[in-house]
């Protein structure tokens, strides 16, 4: 195993002094920008990008990664209390985590997006210590035929799997799609849907429309329902930590499942966003107690948390091979590199090994260190709830709005947020499901962008989605998806009337 | 080119106190830096960046950032954001919107000609003042090492015999440089055309091209060269009129003044791509020549001269009235070669 010694090496290298104290400042500052919503883990790594130019390239990537794992750590914090994702993969941890804090388990549901997170990281990093060239080379096959493969994988698996009607999902999405199109049109090159309107150039933010929907819609929710948080008068208990962990081997299935799903999109690189939609729609598929998702299932917070964090972590490794970032943040820690004098790339296993290896290392470290870090601040973080609703709420408007600002330094984007908020009230109250609206706005332009592309380099022939195994098994997973509802039904049917009933 | 990306750490990694020393520099600097010049920022300068982050003028951008804190060049601190919406429109209107605020700057690359003709944008270069051209960056035809072809010519044969959008080229976004590059590509393929395949960045490019999901691309040389060392592309001709003048080794076998140019290999088309920088349309001349000789010590630093030599970048430079000649006539360029690929929009024409 000359993988291990190299890697024993990188721990000589990562594990000083200085190094660990950078990881803690990291750390810290990643949980900080991770809860302020959009603020994201990109923008905080760039901001603090030139202050590493005068350190090691070891020790500055050390920081920068560390923030990035802060950030992946910190994002399920306000989803859960608030039901406000701070970054864009938390989307889907708000599905379960914001129910359990109205059922008063806010502390459970923490620390089980924590540890899944860790989980979820671990098995990545593990993944790139020993399978680093192999998995470059399966990266490699992803054309624009597979990436909308497996983006279309990500919306068939939504259908029929949400709270309200299939109708209402696809009507959600489309939506959705119809958002995501405002701006430049990649393809052509060419603006569109912005009505001259030089806001719009920009087209709309996912994290505004997030930010709104989900933090502001969730204020005007709480308003009418007698502004005080539900499960506030839960008490603390000290023993979370250990109740949460008894409750997680039974979940070993969603871990698995998860882990793959997150190390598999983070490295093809379809991001950790997908991943987290992913890994819940197929634990909510696949698991006993599925039905129940989305009531505040502690499965529904660990499926997500899994795969977004193995896919933020898995990231790493096609930005390091292939220098093609996995992640928005990947691509500033990218530019990074660079400057530091070092070439991502085939060879960079080859020439830089110190560096390499001293980065794994730092991974796993860093997580170690994250872990232990924020699950000693879940007691504070589920205490923030006690806070009384007419001091917090205006906080929370002014932390979003900032956010909001954030994104584009624009006035516009604020107004814009309040507008969703409203969006998201009246979806709400109407039994309309908004993540398929937001998976749509954040993956629909590269759904789209692939398709093309797609169909340019077939010359419009649609079955190049079924030129090759790799692309016509995901494709075909995909149409089962899309139409499983119809599929389980008619199965149903043949065995026997008394089923039926319970499916539909 | 090992021993000089250890050096380049090694230099960047003089300091390990680096965060304290730079907070303390800031504060230095403000104090040591003499008024030799008429005018000085009275605070924060914002270097907007006309596209996504990770890209070629993103990287530019945050280096000239990191070079002026290194060095303590400048008293005020500099903020990068990233305005790139709508193929960069949105950070140009910006700067044509603050056309009063001498605290704002930005870095271009071809979108400053192509964005508008391209999306009809109103805007223009002359809405802001040209301050430093910094370098030009250059293009290279580049194939999967697998595929046979050798030269530049041997390609162009291929696409010859080929039928017609047979060969798919992939680039950076759509009506801009990569795309612009492959039409006048087309001019000498005796009227085969390739499929050209948009991307959102740079590196997916040269990744796509090592896949074999495409057949070519124009990738700029920092964008490919890891593929290049790694032996897994092949550069078959530069778009420039004379070759590169980096003579160190890049592989093995290989420099970048290897490369010969594409009108050696009977491919008589160049184009290169401005990165410069520009400050808002109201400024005055000292702001002008205070900013143009900030760059110019960017511009000194072994820093600099290591990064123009990673990306094979030309190093040309100019100011003043000549910058602006240049321009004026890369416009004029920009706007033929459009207007010949039937690029311009309709309010552009």
């Amino acid at each position: 195993m000359e993988e291990l010694a190299a890697l024993a090496g990188g721990f000589a290298v990562a594990v000083t002094p200085y190094n660990i104290a950078l990881m803690v400042l990291g750390i810290v500052l990643g949980v900080v920008i991770g809860v302020l919503p959009g603020l994201g883990g990109a923008n905080g790594v760039a901001i603090l990008l030139p202050l590493t130019f005068s350190m090691e390239p070891t020790s500055a990537i050390i920081m920068l990664t560390s923030i990035y794992w802060g950030a992946l750590f910190g994002g399920a914090i306000t989803a859960i209390l608030f039901n406000i994702p701070g970054e864009p993969w938390s989307v889907a941890t708000t599905f379960d985590g914001h129910p359990m804090a109205q059922k008063g388990k806010a502390d459970e549901a923490l620390v089980g997006a924590f540890t899944s997170s860790f989980v979820g990281a671990i098995f990545a990093v593990a993944l790139i210590t020993f399978l680093a060239p192999a998995v470059a080379k399966f990266a490699l096959k992803f054309g624009p035929a597979e990436f909308f493969a497996v983006q279309f994988l990500t919306f068939a698996s939504f259908i029929g799997m949400g709270r309200g009607s299939p109708a209402k999902t696809i009507a959600s999405m489309c939506l959705g799609f119809a958002l995501a199109c405002v701006g430049l049109d990649g393809v052509t090159g060419s603006l569109r849907m912005t009505f001259g309107h030089e806001e719009l150039l920009n087209g709309f933010k996912f994290l505004v429309a997030v930010i709104g929907l989900f933090g502001i819609g969730e204020i005007l929710t709480s308003m009418e329902d007698g502004l005080k948080f539900s499960g506030a008068d839960a008490k603390l208990k000290m023993d979370a930590v250990i109740r949460t962990w008894r409750q997680l081997p039974k979940m070993t299935g969603t871990f698995i499942r998860s882990c793959i799903v997150g190390c598999w999109m983070g490295i093809t690189p379809g991001g950790a966003t997908p991943a987290s939609f992913m890994g819940y729609g197929l634990a909510k598929r696949f698991s006993k107690n599925g039905k129940n998702f989305g009531k505040g299932e502690l499965e529904g917070v660990v499926a997500p948390e899994t795969a977004a964090h193995a896919a933020g972590t898995a990231a790493m490794l096609p930005m390091l091979t292939l220098g093609i970032p996995g992640s928005p943040t990947a691509a500033v820690l990218l530019g990074g590199l660079l400057i530091w004098g070092l070439q991502p790339g085939p060879l960079l296993f080859v020439e830089q090994k110190d560096f390499v290896w001293g980065l794994i290392a730092s991974m796993y470290m860093g997580n170690v260190v994250g872990l232990v870090i924020v699950l000693t601040c879940v007691p504070l973080f589920a205490a923030i709830l006690r806070v009384p609703f007419s001091i917090i709420a205006p906080a929370i408007v002014v932390v979003c709005a900032i956010g909001a600002f954030t994104v584009n330094n624009a006035m516009f984007d604020v107004w814009m947020m309040l507008v969703f908020g409203v969006l998201g009230y009246l979806f709400t109250k109407l039994g309309y499901p908004l993540p398929p609206l937001v998976l749509a706005l954040v993956l629909g332009d590269q759904a789209e962008s692939s398709f093309r592309q797609a169909m340019l380099i077939s010359q419009g022939d649609v079955t190049v989605f079924w030129s090759n195994w790799l692309c016509g098994a995901i494709m075909t997973l995909g149409v089962v998806m899309a139409f499983w509802p119809i599929v389980s039904g008619v199965i149903a049917k043949f065995r026997g009337p008394d089923r039926v009933a319970k499916v539909a | 080119m090992k021993t000089s990306f250890k050096s380049a750490a090694k230099r960047l990694g003089a300091s390990r106190l680096g965060i304290k020393r730079l907070g303390l520099a800031v504060g230095i600097a403000a104090a040591a830096v003499a008024p030799a010049w008429a005018w000085e920022p009275t605070k924060a300068v914002t270097l907007i960046i006309p596209a996504g982050t990770g890209g070629g003028a993103d990287q530019m951008a945050r280096f000239i950032q990191g070079v002026i804190q290194k060095h303590e060049l400048l008293s005020k601190p500099v903020i990068v954001v990233n305005k790139g919406g709508g193929a960069g429109a949105e950070g140009f209107l910006e700067m044509k919107a603050s056309a009063s605020d001498p605290h704002k700057i930005i870095i271009t690359l071809s979108n400053l000609f192509t964005t508008p003709l391209g999306t009809g944008t109103p805007f223009n270069w002359k809405e802001m003042k040209p301050v430093r051209m910094m370098a030009l960056d250059q293009f290279i035809l580049w194939v999967n090492a697998e595929k046979p072809y050798k030269t530049a010519k041997e390609y162009v044969d291929a696409v010859k015999a080929g039928t017609d959008r047979q060969f798919k080229m992939g680039g950076t976004g759509s009506k801009q440089e990569d795309q612009i590059i492959t039409t006048a590509i087309e001019h000498e393929t005796g009227g085969k055309k390739f499929t050209y395949v948009p991307y959102d960045g740079g590196g997916k490019v040269a990744v796509q091209l090592v896949g074999g999901h495409i057949d070519s691309s124009v990738n700029n040389p920092i964008e490919a060269v890891a593929q290049w060392r790694g032996g897994q592309l092949r550069p078959l001709c530069i778009f420039d009129t004379k070759r590169s003048t980096y003579t160190q080794k890049v592989t093995e076998t290989q420099s970048w003044a290897d490369i010969p140019t594409c009108e050696e290999s009977g491919l008589p088309t160049h184009y290169q791509m401005l990165r410069g920088i520009f400050t808002t349309k109201n400024a005055t001349p000292e702001q002008v020549a205070f900013y143009s000789d900030l760059l110019k010590k960017v511009m000194e630093t072994p820093d600099w001269k290591e990064f123009m030599e990673k990306g094979a970048f030309n190093q040309t430079t100019m100011t003043g009235a000549d910058f602006e000649a240049w321009l004026t006539d890369a416009e004029a360029k920009h706007r033929t070669l459009m207007q010949g690929a039937g690029f311009l929009a309709a309010g552009a024409q």
